[in-house]
């Protein structure tokens, strides 16, 4: 149908475009939220991932590599293991591996809860950007196969 | 007092495993150094903890400050430290075989990835000390390894890496039903606690449900025989350092390990779920030696004997004497020993020789020396000739047969030592004896690290006899079967560890 254009048809194009931003904000806000409300940084990630997913989606591949491309992806979800595990050796510098040492938990206070909030934002990188490419590979052989073909 | 040595052989790897995913890709020759470095240091960390138990006993570590039965711990006793090693010793000869053999491959540095990822998740299930985390750890191995069978990406590897998720998936989702049921009964998850709980509230149908689950699942991870298809197709396809990683320590730590902490520590050792055991041991003994005596395929050949040892390892844990776990035991260290030296070698002679069919064979001492005489010493260990150290572990499985009087098994277990003398004789005939082919003229040995981890695991199964030794065995095989022995006697010892 759309020989010119990659992508869906225009109503598609521009409600995503109304709503990418709100997705990818309400991602972020389940993650900074997710030691105080439901969801965490799993849940976030992945909604994240989604905003990513949803542009893929609606205006084909180009546009969202030019966005975050593969090899970004791969370094995010690296960083992010590497960042929880990290957050996990500093509690064994203070007593044991995984210890939650700095302040407590309040409720309904951003800043509060320790390696909570940082943990699930290493999280958040891990599965973002680990949903994201398991998508991209999915394309992307979808693609080869149908070159095959021709 | 808080002893931070546990975690680490969950750490290390995984730290490892990430930072070469990050840097590998940038820098040349990173991944190979710093994935032998990090398999050296749990080596000798492993070992070091064999000294640490002898001295202090148990030792349980509180993850996150939280005193189980609600936090997570790690507990560390005499049979945990005993797989340690074994996992860490073996993983670190392959990990520096593989710095020549997978330069053939791209992606060096998502196969170390992968491969101290597998570490990570059998450390794990070896050392945690509650029943989820062992399944989540178990999953983390399971699934590189899955990766790892299809990371040539041919027609063969793919399709065995399918069959092999499909049924590690299957065996993992008994395990997970099992664990759901005990912890339905229990409410709680972690072992000692479980195994308290299940002693004061006694037997019960939901026990025996999980019992069997937990078997069926197990016995898929540890390929016991009705359970063992996906072996034969996995374990070939795969890269030769993972073929010997997965024959080696993989089935033991995931399969054979988590059945003797499971059935033993938390159930309480069963008389009618032993005598299973010992009955499925025997089948996989005499069914998987059978198989392998027709196979040309030298991989192929060597993953069917490794259903046949897996069922000796079993048969002597299933006999529930001292002598028998004893036996069982050793056998566990010397297969993971020779078996993964055989698949070292097959890698070796396919790096060189460019086949695995034996037909295509022939001649090849005259060529490869040094990969020529470790896999007869190799050979001839997996067969039980005095004084390899085989032949030690298994004339022990037998005495112990004879010794609890089930004279059936012991004669099973001389028949199928003798089987598989046949069919490495058949091995050794066509691949390494007889006339050099003339298309294999042009062939050379292996590369240096190759060849040096070869010679090292040769040495480890010519002396490995040396471990029966009393004092030897006081601090190493002794503690592993104490704490195999003292079944329920677990719970107790981790509370009064924590105290």
């Amino acid at each position: 149908m759309n020989t010119q254009e990659p992508g869906m048809t225009l109503i598609v194009k521009t409600i995503t475009r109304l709503t990418v931003g709100l997705i990818l904000l309400f991602g972020i806000y389940i993650v900074s939220h997710g030691h105080i409300s439901p969801g965490g940084g799993f849940a976030g990630g992945v909604i994240i991932a989604l905003s990513f997913i949803h542009i893929m989606l609606a205006f084909g591949k180009e546009a969202a590599f030019k966005r975050i491309n593969q090899k970004a992806a791969s370094f995010f979800e690296s960083l992010g293991a590497i960042m929880f595990l990290t957050i996990a050796i500093l509690g064994m510098v203070s007593g044991y591996f995984f210890l939650n040492f700095g302040m407590k938990g309040e409720p309904f206070e951003l800043f509060s809860a320790g390696t909570m909030p940082l943990s699930n934002i290493a999280i958040a990188f891990k599965v973002g950007s680990g949903l994201f490419m398991i998508v991209v590979i999915l394309v992307l052989l979808k693609i080869d196969k149908k070159e095959e073909e021709k | 007092m808080t002893n931070h040595l546990l975690p680490l052989f969950v750490i290390i790897p995984l730290a490892s495993a990430f930072v070469n995913s990050l840097l590998g890709k940038r820098i040349k020759g990173f991944s190979d150094i710093i994935s032998s470095i990090a398999t050296l240091f749990l080596a000798v960390i492993s070992v070091y903890s064999v000294f640490l138990i002898k001295d202090s006993g148990m030792i349980v570590y509180k993850v996150g400050g939280w005193a189980p039965p609600i936090g997570i711990s790690m507990v560390m006793d005499g049979l945990t430290s005993f797989m340690l090693v074994t996992v860490n010793v073996i993983a670190f000869f392959i990990s520096i075989y593989s710095i020549n053999y997978m330069e053939k491959y791209t992606e060096k540095w998502n196969f170390y990835c992968l491969f101290l990822l597998m570490i990570a998740g059998m450390n794990g299930v070896v050392i945690s000390g509650d029943m989820f985390n062992l399944y989540v750890f178990l999953e983390i191995a399971a699934i590189s390894s899955y990766a790892l069978v299809a990371f040539g990406t041919e027609h063969e590897g793919l399709e065995a890496s399918f069959k092999y998720a499909v049924m590690g998936t299957v065996a993992s989702s008994f395990i997970l039903l099992g664990i759901v049921f005990l912890y339905s009964f229990t409410s709680t998850l972690n072992m000692a606690d479980m195994s308290m709980e299940i002693a004061r509230k006694g037997a019960s149908c939901i026990v025996l449900l999980a019992s069997v689950l937990f078997l069926m699942g197990f016995g898929l991870k540890s390929a016991l025989v009705p359970f063992h298809a996906w072996l034969p197709d996995a374990h070939p396809s795969a890269p030769a350092p993972i073929s010997a990683m997965l024959s080696g320590v993989l089935i033991k730590s995931l399969g054979i390990y988590a059945l003797i902490r499971i059935f033993f520590s938390v159930l309480g050792a069963e008389p009618k779920i032993l005598s299973i055991m010992m009955v499925l041991g025997v089948l996989s003994m005499m069914v998987g030696v059978i198989l392998a005596i027709g196979q040309w395929d030298l991989k192929r050949l060597l993953a069917y004997h490794s259903i046949s040892q897996v069922g000796y390892i079993i048969l002597g844990i299933g006999l529930g004497t001292p002598l028998g776990i004893l036996g069982g035991l050793f056998h566990l260290l010397n297969h993971s020993v020779f078996k993964s030296l055989l698949f070292l070698n097959s890698g070796a002679v396919e790096y060189a020789v460019g086949t695995r069919d034996l037909e295509k064979m022939g001649g090849l001492r005259e060529k490869m020396g040094v990969t020529a005489n470790t896999s007869l010493i190799a050979s001839m260990s997996i067969a039980g000739i005095p004084p390899f150290n085989g032949f030690w572990s298994k004339m022990i499985i037998i005495a112990a047969c004879v010794e609890a009087g089930h004279f059936a098994f012991a004669f099973c277990a001389v028949i199928g030592s003798i089987l598989t003398l046949a069919s490495f004789m058949k091995v050794q005939r066509y691949a390494f004896f007889g006339e050099l082919k003339s298309t294999l003229n042009q062939i050379k040995e292996a590369p240096f690290f190759m060849k040096l981890s070869m010679i090292v695991l040769a040495v480890i199964c010519v002396a490995g006899g040396l471990l029966l030794l009393p004092d030897v065995s006081k601090v190493f095989l002794g503690p592993a079967r104490d704490a195999v022995l003292a079944g329920s006697e677990y719970a107790k010892d981790v509370f009064a560890a924590l105290r």
